[in-house]
């Protein structure tokens, strides 16, 4: 993982949460001609057009949408194209996702040759990096359940459990997190929390996913994604507190 | 049944952090915040985890040979096909 130290100061007004997952996914305009279906049938996460996108009409393709039509036709050199300009941002969804970098890179390759598989399926109704993100989820959530994650029973492991109790942290409020946290402290807290509660985390704090979207995804109630996402932001803060122990003590 | 945010206890406040936290509302203001120096320590906390989610996590570059991993899987599969 890269190492990134800046500190970043969190502001008082937070931006409000987007529908779909972060726009850093450039929006294209891919003209296809094939059906959209979904990346991965077994998965509940659809991969459908939320709301009608305005198309721009141009009198010739973007790049980047010229590349897609023509991967969509076969072009080997166009797909390895499209490798290029995705590759970080799906490599990376795959690493927040699981934690740890040979996985990633497996369910990137994995993601990679699910599309190419269904790319000829891809009609240009949703912007084309949406569909692939949400592609590349679903092959994430599909490896995490073959590995045995409990995703299917989520709401077993909402039983309280006094150790995830909100107050275990008050006893420490001398060592309280202030408004700036070191980058690679939550890094590395987020990569230690539980499978469960680093999926959730991920997909509503990071990625942008509501609530709603995150229970269809994983068969679990809404309930139970709002409270996997408190614990694990629990957890994450006890984490970061006890970073900034240790950093006290150096 | 809703409770009045006024009486409400550290626990029933807790219950709704999660659809606090990152949300936009006006927590600062909260009934129970401002008589509550825990919970107003605790959301402040988790508002901040949250928010620094929101802005950190660059992308990541994965290792250059993973392109050829793909493209040899990707001609194993054509190749599969082509001979069913």
């Amino acid at each position: 993982m890269a190492q990134h130290q800046t500190v970043l100061t969190a502001t008082d007004t937070p931006p409000k949460r987007k529908r779909m997952p972060r726009s850093r996914f450039q929006k294209q305009t891919p003209e296809a001609s094939a059906s959209d279906s979904a990346p991965e049938k077994e998965s509940a996460v659809q991969v459908t057009d939320p709301a009608p996108e305005v198309k721009t009409q141009t009198p010739t393709l973007s790049r980047d949408a010229e590349i897609l039509a023509r991967a969509q036709a076969g072009d080997h050199h166009a797909f390895a194209d499209l490798y290029s300009l995705h590759k970080r941002r799906i490599y990376s969804l795959c690493l927040r996702m699981v934690g740890n970098v040979a996985e990633a890179e497996d369910l990137t390759q994995e993601a990679f040759l699910q599309l190419h598989r269904k790319i000829a399926t891809f009609r240009g109704d949703s912007a084309f990096s949406t569909w692939l993100h949400r592609l590349s989820i679903n092959v994430v959530l599909m490896h995490l359940r073959k590995k045995g994650l409990p995703l299917m029973s989520l709401d077993e492991a909402m039983e309280p459990s006094y150790d995830d109790g909100p107050g275990r942290s008050f006893g420490a409020p001398d060592l309280s997190l202030t408004g700036s946290i070191d980058r690679l402290a939550l890094e590395r807290a987020v990569a230690a929390l539980p499978a469960g509660y680093r999926l959730i985390f991920v997909l509503h704090d990071v990625e942008g996913f509501e609530h709603n979207e995150i229970a269809s995804m994983l068969d679990c109630s809404v309930g139970n994604s709002k409270s996997q996402l408190h614990k694990a932001r629990l957890k994450l803060r006890d984490a970061l507190r006890l970073s900034l122990r240790k950093g006290d003590r150096r | 049944m809703t409770t009045d945010p006024k009486s409400m206890s550290c626990e029933q406040f807790q219950a709704q952090l999660s659809d606090l936290v990152g949300s936009g509302a006006d927590v600062d203001n909260h009934p129970h915040i401002r008589e509550c120096d825990i919970c107003r320590q605790l959301y402040q906390e988790l508002k901040i985890i949250a928010e620094a989610a929101r802005q950190m996590f660059p992308d990541e570059q994965p290792e250059d040979n993973l392109w050829e991993r793909i493209e040899s899987a990707i001609k194993k599969e054509d190749g599969i096909a082509k001979a069913d």
